[in-house]
């Protein structure tokens, strides 16, 4: 059984479908990488994973070993954060916030958890700083160091390096990379293809057709080929 | 000095003082929430129903306007959340109409009805808030004090959920958190708060009374805690000094916790400016 099997998703909001017919599994330790052009519904698939945003159609299955609350996330940064005093400490322990319970504060192990979480993304002595004063790569890591202390097994990524510079870029993915080398599976929203064939076992690519399957499959598709043509195209425009 | 001491042993004004300060920091407390949630045109359309509220008690003739004011301020305040939400309606447009309504008819009931010869005099006091302050009763200071306790107990052990929730709804709600049930809560808080900061300063300056000290700590500070605190403090530093001066200089006790709240906040906005911070 796969840690999460999709059939016959249909996913949109009010009743109106952006898309449908979507399958695929994950297995446990996959690192799955989502592609596909703006507005094409892949912050929604991942809100239809979460439950955040109700499926219009088709199933979401978990395995049992997997429960709900066991999946970290990070979001796309939305405008509130910009400017919310919050101490990168304060951030990462909301993280714990779904194992609290009705307890108002937390415990021991929590707290370890965090710190454990901080220096595991290499933000440890960042801990007391206001996040709206770091800078965009070190506040998606304590944006990940957050999601990290809310779950161990699968981590859904919602555009992890989008504005950051390519060294950055690099850090984080190799982050990524070393998180998904412990085991952690990794399901994640990109527009960088040639990473994410490079770091990816399998593509989900998404638009008017939809292709699922690994890497040098999708390099071989028609849709893999026609993404990179225009990507290639985009650049060439942009000098 | 020395009216200012023979004032303090007045029961009235001690009472005025103590009521002030309770509601100034309950008010406190959720500003930050408020304002980062952008809840704040919510506190405003609320004032404007608490009116409307207002008005109905005082048709009916009622002894306690707050058995009334009270849950009508708390359904309309879980109303516009639950408005607000929807996408159909527009949010905004659900609390300016409203408020705006709210307001109408609350005017029109108190003119139709009222036996009192001095109209215009009890619509400001009520709008602007009044030296009614001044003439509490015990059993207004007793709630008072019970809500006040009341609000910050649930904060106290909210606090941690309350800032999971504002600082990012979608994570909350996908590491298992009942967001939609704390930003209830938070409605509900929102709605006693303003009740009880009617009496303070009136149901046009409530929001300057929530908000103002919220604003001013987030320009000094940058982690939620010593927001929080910070602007508790602010809050009821502004309550405090701004009754007194009210009672010294004779002027109206709301307007003039505002005023010194927006000193405070200038102040603030300065020091910021000058530690570099904004
Ligand atoms: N809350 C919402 N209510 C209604 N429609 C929405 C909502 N959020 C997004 N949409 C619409 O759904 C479609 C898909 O949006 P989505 O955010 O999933 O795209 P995306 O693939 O993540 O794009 P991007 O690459 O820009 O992040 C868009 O057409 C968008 O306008
Ligand atoms: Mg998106």
């Amino acid at each position: 059984m796969p840690l999460i099997r999709v059939s016959d998703l249909s996913l949109g909001y009010d009743s109106q479908i952006i898309l449908k017919g979507l399958n695929f599994v994950v297995n446990a330790g996959d690192y799955l990488c989502i592609v596909g052009e703006n507005g094409s519904g892949k912050s929604t698939l991942m809100k239809t994973l979460l439950h955040l945003t109700p499926p219009l159609g088709g199933k979401i299955e978990f395995s049992d070993g997997l429960s709900e609350n066991e999946i970290g996330y990070l979001p796309q940064q939305t405008l509130v954060q910009r400017d919310f005093p919050a101490s990168v400490k304060e951030i990462v322990l909301s993280g714990c916030q779904g194992k609290c319970g009705l307890r108002p504060f937390y415990n021991k192990a929590e707290k370890e958890l965090a710190k454990k979480n901080m220096e595991r993304m290499e933000i440890a002595d960042l801990s007391n700083r206001c996040y709206r004063e770091l800078s965009g790569g070190q506040q998606q890591r304590v944006l990940l160091a957050r999601a990290l202390c809310a779950a161990e097994k699968v981590l859904l990524l919602d555009e992890p390096v989008s504005g950051l510079d390519p060294v950055v870029t690099e850090k984080m993915y190799s982050l990524i990379k070393r998180l998904n080398e412990e085991q952690v599976t990794i399901i994640m929203i990109s527009h960088d293809i040639a990473a994410a064939v490079r770091y990816a076992t399998h593509i989900l690519h998404i638009g008017d057709s939809i292709f699922f399957g690994t890497g040098e499959e999708y390099l071989k598709s028609k849709e893999g080929s026609l993404f990179l043509k225009k990507a290639d195209e985009e650049e060439k425009k942009n000098g | 000095m020395d009216k200012l001491i023979m004032y303090l042993q007045h029961p009235l004004v001690l009472r005025a003082l103590i009521v002030g300060v309770l509601i100034a920091f309950c008010s406190s407390l959720l500003g930050v929430t408020l304002v980062l949630k952008r809840f704040s045109f919510i506190g405003d359309g609320l004032s404007h129903v608490a009116f409307g509220g207002i008005a109905i008690a005082s048709v009916c003739n009622l002894s306690n306007r707050m058995l009334i004011v009270l849950p009508v301020t708390v359904i309309s305040a879980i109303l516009l959340l639950r408005t607000g939400k929807s996408a159909k309606i527009k949010g905004d447009a659900a609390i300016a109409m409203i408020s705006v309504a709210a307001l109408a008819f609350g005017y029109l009931l108190m003119n139709l009805t009222s036996s009192s010869s001095n109209l215009s005099g009890d619509v400001c006091s009520t709008l602007f808030g009044s030296t009614s302050i001044l003439t509490l009763t015990r059993w207004e200071v007793i709630l008072c004090a019970v809500l006040s306790a009341a609000t910050l107990l649930i904060f106290l052990l909210f606090y941690h959920k309350f800032f999971a929730v504002t600082f990012d709804e979608d994570f909350a709600k996908a590491s298992g958190i009942k967001a939609d049930r704390y930003n209830l809560l938070i409605a509900v808080i929102i709605a006693v708060i303003i009740v009880l900061a009617m009496n303070l300063v009136g149901s046009l300056l409530i929001s300057a009374l929530v908000i103002f000290p919220a604003l001013s700590a987030m320009r000094l500070f940058r982690t939620f805690r010593s927001v929080t605190i910070c602007s508790a403090v602010l809050s009821v530093t502004g309550a405090l000094s701004g009754i007194l001066l009210s009672i010294l200089a004779g002027t109206p006790v709301g307007s003039t916790i505002v005023a010194v709240d927006a000193v405070l906040f200038g102040i603030c906005f300065l020091a910021g400016k000058i530690r570099g911070i904004n």
